[in-house]
């Protein structure tokens, strides 16, 4: 199998370059992308990318696949090379700046997501146990909490590619509505005033790369859509 | 929260409510004019000019050229805020421009609408 891997070591290239390997694959099984990285680290030490769990759990090895993003470590070359014959092309990330090879800078994407304060927020007593929710409340965060921070969504964003430093961009705003929507958390004003401005939500144009994307199924679109609502019933 | 002095209602949601509201009655327009213009199949200058003299599609024209022009602010604005962000006084005089032609055909239409 061919892969053709983005180079790019700043101390030692003027310029980024594909690189071609040629890839044996034992038993001609349909592994993961990963795996077929890891055979192409077996010719070449230098290649760099991310990898931690190798199970779709930690996030580290998000990548563009074939033109889209997504997490090496669960995708099959199957599913990454249909309709591409025998092709597989990884790149970094797009629209952030490149470390190394396949390792990208999140800075901006972390910036974007510690500006929606990540965590419960709560003025009341603490209980001497747990704040407890109903089951009905505990649904509402049912496809928001179980965001992994790969950043293939935001990075797949044209609205997060022009304004990475104003628009909180798919991740940081699932994560924002996961907070919005927390029966105990007591900040929603604060949280919304935060996001009232015309970049940090409102940039948003309902592309929906983020929801075409998301290895987990997540629909950030859905989750911006309920954040405007509250704006909207919160100021009209 | 990121601040703009350049956006139509200073905030995102003004300028996303404007946008939406303009485009409903932008649309409702459209589909008047289509409406009439197929309902009145031999139109005659007369009639076309009978229609533009009554107050209510005076009313009804300016509310949509308010609107395309609020419309088209906030989208000229969007672009120019995405694409030209390298210049801070090239994106300026982008907005400038396009202030400059909105408010030209805002009173040149007005001024066309109450001529009839």
């Amino acid at each position: 199998m061919l892969v053709s891997v983005y180079r790019y070591n700043p101390e030692k290239d003027e310029a980024p370059y594909m690189q071609d390997y040629e890839i044996t694959i034992p038993g001609g099984k349909d592994v993961m992308v990963l795996d077929v990285l890891h055979l192409v680290k077996e010719q070449d030490v230098s290649v760099a990318y991310r990898r931690s769990c190798r199970e779709g759990v930690c996030g580290s090895d998000g990548m563009n696949i074939n033109g889209k993003n997504g997490l090496a470590c669960i995708t099959p070359i199957s599913e990454a090379t249909k309709g591409k014959m025998d092709k597989l092309v990884l790149r970094p990330l797009p629209g952030m700046p490149v470390i190394r090879d396949l390792v990208i800078d999140m800075s901006l994407f972390y910036q974007q997501y510690e500006k929606i304060k990540p965590y419960l927020h709560n003025d009341t007593p603490a209980p001497a146990i747990e704040r407890l929710q109903s089951p009905e409340e505990r649904a509402k965060l049912d496809g928001l909490y179980e965001c992994i921070l790969c950043a293939c969504c935001s990075t797949s964003c044209p609205s997060f590619w022009w304004n990475p430093d104003k628009f909180v961009g798919p991740a940081g705003l699932l994560q924002a509505y996961r907070f919005l929507a927390d029966s105990r958390d007591t900040s929603t004003e604060e949280r919304l005033a935060g996001l009232s401005d015309p970049f940090s939500v409102f940039r948003c144009r309902g592309i929906m790369n983020c929801v075409n994307v998301c290895p987990k199924g997540l629909n950030p679109t859905r989750a911006i859509g309920h954040i405007r609502n509250m704006l909207l019933s919160q100021q009209v | 929260m990121v601040n703009s002095v350049t956006n139509f209602g200073r905030s995102g949601l003004y300028d996303w409510v404007i946008q939406r509201l303009s485009a409903v009655i932008l649309a409702i327009y459209t589909l008047f004019l289509f409406g009439f213009v197929v309902a009145t199949p031999d139109l005659t200058f007369a009639e076309w000019h009978g229609l533009f003299s009554q107050v209510w599609m005076k009313v009804f024209s300016l509310a949509a050229l308010i609107s395309i022009c609020a419309h088209a602010w906030v989208g000229m604005w969007t672009i120019s805020t995405d694409y030209i962000t390298g210049s801070t006084s090239l994106r300026f005089i982008f907005q400038l421009v396009m202030a400059g032609f909105l408010f030209t055909y805002l009173v040149w239409g007005i001024d066309i609408l109450w001529s009839v």
